[in-house]
């Protein structure tokens, strides 16, 4: 058998069989790779497109980034359907099964711990968007009868300016530390580059939290009250995720920012 | 609940998880891509690309 192994998680032998038709990274169905009780979940992928060299060219293009992002998520979510995965890294390849086997032996002991933790909890993700500049929309300049009208609004625009961003950001941590005292745990990421994500608005609190799953429905109703708070600012709710900003060592500390 | 709309997950969101979440193996036994240094410098490479083609409206 030729070809790298792509593995996308590691989890307890499942309850009941992942969906049929299941196609992972490079169009190869996951398999189930079990060494000593815990289970790999691995597709066979092409050397060509993930070895070291080639792989690291495709992380540069977005379009590949982006099936190969979808294709390992598609997987995470169908296991998260049957059980609680533990997720790994984007790209993580090794050459051949066994390279798997002696990576699970080495981390046992962490995978089971981290299982433990994770078990029937998901992740929760919530932003704040800064959504507009305030009276972006209002008169133009050009109105203003004289110099000393312009100036003022455009005091008044600025003072407006500074005070949204001053309640974001009371809003944003005021919301972090509520719905953190919901969450059994909490990641900071950094904030979404506007560019990237194409959504309109400066985000300003980028957050994951770490939810049992008989709490995330009181959880995600917590987030609906907060959301209309404030005006000109905007809450978003993703999720439910696998726990993949939790996956790695318990730091206690923001993970990207 | 009234806030969760299935719509297509975003590929941001999904990067933010998938390139900065998710447990790390090195060692000799991977290839060794799934450094957490290699691929985040790569997602800033791939971000400041997307931002030459696209002035940022933040920038003034």
């Amino acid at each position: 058998m030729t070809g790298l192994r792509y593995v996308y998680a590691v989890c307890h032998p499942l309850g009941a069989p992942l969906q049929a038709e299941l196609t992972g990274v490079a169009g190869d169905p996951p398999r189930l790779l079990t060494h000593h009780g815990l289970i790999a979940v691995v597709s066979h992928v092409p050397e060509r497109d993930f070895a070291e060299q080639p792989l690291r060219a495709h992380l540069e293009d977005l379009d590949w980034l982006t099936e190969t992002a979808r294709a390992h998520q598609g997987v995470i979510d169908a296991l998260t359907v049957v059980t609680t995965p533990l997720p790994l890294r984007l790209g993580t390849v090794f050459r051949d099964d066994s390279g798997v086997r002696v990576m699970m032996e080495a981390r046992e002991d962490d995978f089971r711990h981290t299982l433990d933790r994770l078990e029937g909890r998901v992740e929760w993700g919530v932003k704040v968007y800064v959504e507009s500049e305030p009276e972006e929309t209002g008169e133009p300049a050009e109105k203003a009868a004289s110099g000393r009208d312009y100036l003022r609004q455009r005091r008044r625009y600025v003072r407006a300016h500074e005070d949204l961003w001053q309640q974001a950001e009371e809003f944003a941590s005021r919301l972090h530390a509520v719905l953190s005292s919901h969450a059994e745990d909490s990641r900071l990421h950094a904030p979404q580059n506007a560019t990237l994500s194409g959504i309109s608005g400066q985000n300003v609190l980028n957050a994951a939290y770490l939810v049992s799953r008989h709490e995330s429905e009181e959880f995600v109703e917590l987030v609906d009250r907060t959301k209309d708070d404030v005006p000109g600012l905007r809450v978003e709710l993703t999720g439910p995720w696998a726990a993949y900003s939790f996956a790695g060592e318990e730091t206690g500390e923001g993970d990207t920012t | 609940m009234t806030v969760v709309e299935r719509r297509e997950v975003a590929l941001v969101d999904l990067l933010d998880r998938l390139l900065a979440g998710g447990v790390v193996i090195t060692g000799d036994i991977t290839l060794r891509i799934a450094d957490v240094d290699l691929v985040r410098i790569d997602l800033n490479a791939l971000i400041s690309s997307v931002n030459e083609q696209v002035p940022s409206p933040w920038g003034s």
